[in-house]
């Protein structure tokens, strides 16, 4: 496979996307928001347990392409034990990687999330990655409804 | 990957006798390399591209013929008058409408279904009555009949499908009953190709003196058409699908109902004459085309017709359906690959999955071999929702596309397999 598509599917995610991250179902979480992307009809179902405005636990169900599956697998990861803030923190991170086109951007700095960086030369697929963090930021501020990538 | 040698005398099965690459000379676009490959473009089910005879039937109109219609008396008016009025015929004569007065210029086929909602509809329905339609409807011909039950306390009946994706017009007929205020079905299916017994789903709705409404958005790139012989009361389609312009679109109606039913936006040109008290109605079809229409397009549209005419629709349905059949067998020997849409009767349109690949990523990988196809739901979400698929990968084939085309899609899903594998 040819160089700009490798860059958009890095090892890291075909791997999260063969074996997603916390993908089940959790029974105690107190937060459970769907994200939905008009777009493709992607639906994912976002569950966490926040406890003194920490994540304590992430997971998620749901059927989605290999950039949204990563992205919402990696996110998991990522928020686990981080506060609330953090994980707003994390997006704003995430934002700034697929939408800067300035090449100045340190990916290093921007440590895992970094494997999502290719998606910026694929317009059509930054809704694929950001689903999962709107549906996040739906589920911190406990909106209940299915939150759209619109 | 199936080498060359094998897929030789599978093709040499096919008449290959229509002069495809006189045809592919004529839309210059198909000369575009895409991610440095040349292009191939399997997307014509969203919209075609533009023959040299349309594009440059727009150019001509604008800097020789153009002014508003229907309202000067000086040169220029009179000629852009007979342009439009003249697209009106031919549009008329390539559906065989029995009147020019038949033809409605629309938007588009969504228009035109909204057309008929707003007018129509809203005129007959009442609280209990019922619209039925299919299961593989498109969007814009279940939400205009969803706000317009929501009004009036209609209720839209929905006729099932099978696996296939083909109608059960047994079910379809035993829907069918005095409340029901109107069918509206699609002709063609743009999520799963199928063809619609349209004659049939006519004569029982006819024998219960119900009208019908033919969502002819993807039929009619595909085959000939005949309104009076199929005696549907309405047809809708757009001129972007059909390789002509995009924003122009027709709404074809009998006209005993086209004179009955209210008009539809008021303004200009609708109109016969006004007071501030009152206003006399213009005839039909001007009565539904208020304000400036949209000329120029419309023009093209009559171009567009030419051009088709000159083609032949029969020929162009008859090389569609070679290289669906080409591109069914094909799929059929890739492992992993799921067809969506495998009714006996069939345009051309391959709607598939794959095991483990998301749609999405198919159009990206596809794409990055210069090969455009459709991702997504294809504005057909309960027909997803009846799969239990969140989208399709679709590709669907016009007059100019080729065997070799077909090739390359099935080496790029090949790819594209090994790849997420
Ligand atoms: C079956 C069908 N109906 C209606 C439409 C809507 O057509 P338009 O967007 O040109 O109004 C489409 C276009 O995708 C279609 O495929």
């Amino acid at each position: 496979m040819m160089g700009e598509l490798r860059e958009l599917y890095q090892e890291v995610i075909f791997d999260h996307n063969r074996n997603p991250r916390n993908f089940r179902v959790m029974a105690d979480a107190n937060r459970r928001v769907e994200g939905f992307n008009p777009l493709c009809g992607d639906r994912l179902t976002l569950y966490l347990k926040v406890e003194d405005g920490t994540i304590k636990d992430a997971s998620f169900q749901g059927q989605g392409c290999a950039i949204s599956t990563a992205s919402v697998s990696l996110m998991t990861e990522l928020i686990k034990g981080q506060t609330e803030q953090e994980a707003e923190e994390l997006f704003e991170v995430l934002h700034k990687i697929i939408t800067s086109q300035d090449e100045a951007v340190n990916l290093e700095e921007l440590g895992k999330l970094a494997v999502l960086a290719g998606v910026r030369e694929y317009p059509a697929r930054v809704k694929c990655a950001t689903l999962a963090w709107h549906t996040l930021v739906a589920a911190l501020k406990n909106d209940r409804d299915t939150v759209t990538t619109e | 990957m199936t080498s060359a040698t094998q897929q030789a005398p599978m093709l040499s099965m096919y008449d290959t006798s229509y002069d495809v690459k006189r045809i592919r000379a004529d839309f210059p676009i198909l000369q575009e390399t895409v991610r440095g490959k040349p292009l191939v473009y399997l997307d014509n089910a969203a919209t075609a591209q533009k023959p040299n005879a349309v594009i440059d039937c727009i150019s001509h109109f604008y800097r020789h013929d153009y002014a508003n219609v229907h309202r000067g008396i000086h040169t220029l008016s009179e000629r852009a008058t007979a342009a439009y009025e003249g697209a009106r015929a031919k549009v008329q004569r390539f559906i065989n409408a029995a009147s020019e007065k038949e033809i409605v210029f629309v938007r588009g086929t969504t228009e035109a279904i909204n057309l008929v909602v707003r007018t129509y509809g809203q005129a007959v329905l009442k609280a209990g009555d019922e619209i039925l339609i299919t299961a593989m409807e498109h969007h814009s011909n279940i939400v205009p009949w969803q706000m317009l039950c929501r009004e009036t306390g209609a209720v839209l009946k929905v006729a099932p499908i099978n696996r296939k994706g083909e109608l059960l017009l047994g079910d379809f007929e035993k829907l069918l009953s005095n409340r029901t205020a109107l069918v509206a079905v699609a002709h063609m299916s743009n999520a799963l190709g199928t063809i619609n017994p349209v004659d049939e789903i006519i004569h029982l709705a006819h024998a219960r003196a119900i009208p019908i409404l033919l969502d002819g958005a993807q039929a009619i790139p595909h085959m000939p058409v005949d309104v009076q012989a199929l005696d549907c009361d309405f047809y809708a389609f757009s001129g972007h699908k059909l390789y002509g312009p995009s924003g122009i679109g027709v709404l074809y109606a009998k006209s005993e109902h086209l004179e009955a039913m209210p008009p539809y936006q008021g303004g200009g040109d609708m109109i016969r004459r006004v007071t501030f008290e009152e206003t006399e109605y213009n005839t039909v079809p001007f009565k539904f085309e208020a304000g400036t229409p949209n000329i120029a397009d419309a023009v093209a549209l009559g171009a567009t017709v030419d051009y088709l005419n000159e083609i032949g629709m029969k020929a162009i349905a008859a090389h569609e359906h070679q290289l669906l059949q080409y591109a069914t067998e094909r799929a059929h020997e890739i492992a992993g690959l799921t067809l969506i849409g495998t009714a006996e009767h069939k345009g051309a349109i391959l709607s598939f999955v794959l095991d483990r690949v998301h749609p999405h990523d198919i159009g990206t990988v596809l794409d990055h071999f210069g090969i455009a196809i459709r991702a997504g739901h294809h504005c057909a979400m309960p027909v997803m929702d009846f799969f239990g698929v969140p989208a399709t990968a679709r590709a669907s084939f016009a007059m100019y596309n080729t065997f070799e085309e077909i090739d390359r899609l099935m080496e790029g899903i090949e790819q594209v397999i090994e790849v997420f594998g």
